[in-house]
């Protein structure tokens, strides 16, 4: 966990800068993040490859340097196909990075990824090992309509044998997406438009990794716990400083890995606080949001001042009209309400 | 290039080893030993070995749910096999697996899969793998009629030709999806012919007939490890048993006459054999062969009968590779 500062990204409120070995940073974006992890652990491991629609445009672009064209795998529109191809390839010595592009896309490969992926290593019984990545973008708040908005984390929590992450910041994505990439299993990377453009400084050594399963403290307090998931950390830290000047002291945890959960540091921080609010972008039923505060009225009850809270999307589809879309997600006053009610 | 008399004698011991394991079973499941749905292979083996003798060892395969006879055919161990049905420890997956999952990557099988076409993905980048790794390694899919009509062969035979990857897409049709007689469900019958539609050759073979599906399979390899891209092969073969052993489905969708025809005139094994005998291997040399496999498959039942259950909580082993803190 860290609480270093880090301006450019989320204003006064805070953020992380992690360093590599060598102290050295530069500025990048958080798509700027995908771009460079891909690139360095291309460069590093001969074997890890790319594949997906419309990635010749990377190469072409020169962000893949000079890698020889096997690495990199121009596919027709056959997101099963392909998402398969990758998890054979995976288990005969390579590491895919499957770039699905947009998050709805990935229930065409679904099976591949639940029936195949997730479970070949366990119904081997350790015959096989399937180090994959998929990668793909939750591309709402756009005005591009149910088909391309979904958040669908949650679903892929419910299956045991995939880890998931959804990294909120520049370096964060860009440490952990290596990390997945040099993981031996296969790794969900669920990407949040709304944070393309975010920049901040992140470390140039290639071996700068974030590992998969912490939480990050984005912000320590003594009244509250703001749990947020991926981009909801946009709304989740200025509602913290807005709380602030109200008295209300909230402590803001950025989960950014799903699966695994960091169970000890969101438990440690209602332990603290006494009061839970989690903020999801997923649609509210079964949402991570639901799984988190489940853990913490299990494990944590007894702490617990106050009933639990989740801000999240609700159940209904993502409408084209960004008058219709814009208040559907979690947003900062819905956060302050949400934990100011539950204050007393 | 026909198989030299060592290797014959190899595809007889492969083929008959596939017979006698299926033969064993039905007991061990009345005795209550073998848990689950039992798909047998019995019928179908000059498809499965003919395929696998065209085969390096390093060569990968995907199977299906009739998954017995796909690791034999490769030369699997046959004692493993017979410890996964009963669901022990012992077993090739370690008692995760069972009938429908027999997959032993021991001998390159990656997957066993019992979602109906799901092997085919995974054959078809295994042959990327080689591509991008430099190695001559070929992959072969095995999959059934009723695989034929999924998205994911067609993806995969597309990606394949035009990628040109080392993937031989080999169908064992044996006529029937389960009670689903293939007649009903597909518009062209000739599922080879298919393979005009991804500018690769497709070629259909008896898949009674352990040097026809050979020599088809063999030009196909020989193709993909020339460079040249998949081929589709598809054997014309037969289930002599039911679905599944294990559980109840109606057998009026086909004639008893049509079953009794197969199993009399078109029985893989008694054709292979008159072929050896004609080929000048003389009785004794078989009846050899034939103790050997007897007694590797009581050897293997009454190993697998003496190995331990796993234990319950062992269940979350192979969940991943480094631990997570699984269960939460």
């Amino acid at each position: 966990m860290q609480t270093n500062e880090l301006s450019s990204l989320y204003g006064d409120a805070g953020s992380a800068v992690q360093p590599g070995a060598s102290g050295v940073t530069a500025e990048l974006t958080y798509l700027g993040a995908i771009l460079e992890a891909q690139k360095e652990e291309m460069e590093r491991d001969p074997n890890v490859i790319l594949i997906g629609e419309d990635i010749a445009l990377y190469s072409a672009s020169g962000v893949l340097g000079k890698l020889d064209p096997k690495r990199t795998w121009n596919a027709p529109i056959s997101e099963l196909g392909f998402s398969g191809m990758a998890i054979g390839a995976a288990i005969t010595g390579l590491r895919p990075i499957v770039d699905l592009t947009i998050a709805s896309f990935v229930y065409l490969a679904s099976d591949q990824i639940i029936n195949q992926a997730a479970k070949l290593r366990f119904m081997t019984g350790g015959q096989v090992r399937v180090p994959v990545v998929f990668r793909m973008s939750m591309w709402h708040n756009g005005a591009n309509a149910a088909q391309h908005s979904d958040r669908p984390y949650p679903m892929f929590m419910n299956i045991p044998g995939l880890k998931i992450i959804a990294p909120a910041t520049p370096a964060d994505m860009k440490g952990m997406l290596k990390s997945a990439i040099r993981d031996d299993d296969p790794v969900i990377v669920f990407e949040d438009n709304d944070l393309w453009s975010r920049k901040e400084q992140v470390a140039t050594d290639p071996d700068f990794l974030v590992p998969l399963g912490k939480a990050a403290i984005r912000r320590e307090g003594s009244d509250v716990t703001i749990v947020s998931i991926a981009g909801c950390l946009l709304h989740a830290l200025p509602a913290a400083e807005q709380l602030a000047q109200q008295g209300i002291s909230a402590e803001v945890i950025d989960v950014r890995s799903l699966v695994p959960l960091d169970r000890q540091t969101i438990l440690a921080s209602v332990g603290k606080t006494g009061r839970l609010v989690v903020v999801d972008y997923a649609n509210r039923t079964a949402s991570a949001a639901s799984e988190i505060a489940a853990i913490v009225a299990e494990e944590a009850f007894d702490t617990l001042k106050a009933p639990i809270r989740r801000v999240t999307t609700p159940d209904v589809h993502i409408p084209f009209s960004p008058r219709m879309e814009r208040p559907l997600y979690p947003n900062k006053d819905e956060i302050v309400a949400a934990a100011t009610g539950i204050m007393n | 290039m026909s198989l030299q008399a060592e290797q014959r004698r190899e595809a007889y011991r492969r083929m008959l080893s596939i017979r006698r394991f299926e033969e064993a079973l039905p007991k061990r499941i009345a005795a209550g030993e073998i848990p689950g749905a039992v798909h047998s292979s019995v019928g179908q083996e000059a498809a499965l070995v003919g395929a696998c003798m065209a085969l390096r060892d390093d060569d990968w395969i995907t199977g299906t749910h009739r998954s017995h006879g796909h690791p034999i055919a490769k030369g699997a161990r046959l004692a493993p096999l017979m410890a996964e049905l009963m669901g022990r420890a012992t077993g090739v997956c370690k008692g995760r697996g069972g009938s429908m999952h027999l997959a032993d990557a021991s001998v390159g099988i990656i997957g066993e899969s019992a979602i109906v076409g799901g092997g085919i993905p995974l054959a078809t980048g295994a042959g990327l793998s080689a591509v991008v790794r430099g190695t001559d390694q070929v992959s072969l899919a095995f999959f059934g009629d009723g695989a034929s009509n999924q998205g994911a062969l067609h993806e995969c035979l597309n990606m394949a030709a035009v990628w040109k990857l080392p993937v031989i897409f080999f169908c064992e049709n044996n006529l029937y999806a389960a009670t689903t007689p293939m007649l009903t469900t597909h518009a062209q019958p000739d599922i080879a012919k298919r393979a005009a539609g991804y500018a690769i050759p497709g070629v259909i073979v008896d898949g009674q007939r352990l040097d026809e599906v050979h020599a088809a399979t063999l030009a196909a390899v020989e193709r993909a490890r020339r460079g040249e891209g998949p081929s589709l092969i598809e054997a014309k073969t037969y289930r002599f048993d039911e679905h599944a052993i294990g559980v109840f489905m109606p057998s009026h969708y086909r004639a008893a006459e049509e079953v009794a025809r197969y199993r009399s005139e078109l029985d893989p094994l008694v054709l292979y054999r008159a072929r050896l005998l004609q080929a000048g291997h003389d009785e004794a040399e078989l009846a050899a062969i034939e103790d050997a496999v007897a007694s590797d498959v009581t050897e293997a039942v009454e190993f697998a009968r003496k190995s331990p259950h796993p234990e319950p909580a062992s269940v979350y082993e192979n969940m991943y590779s480094n631990p997570i803190g699984y269960p939460a």
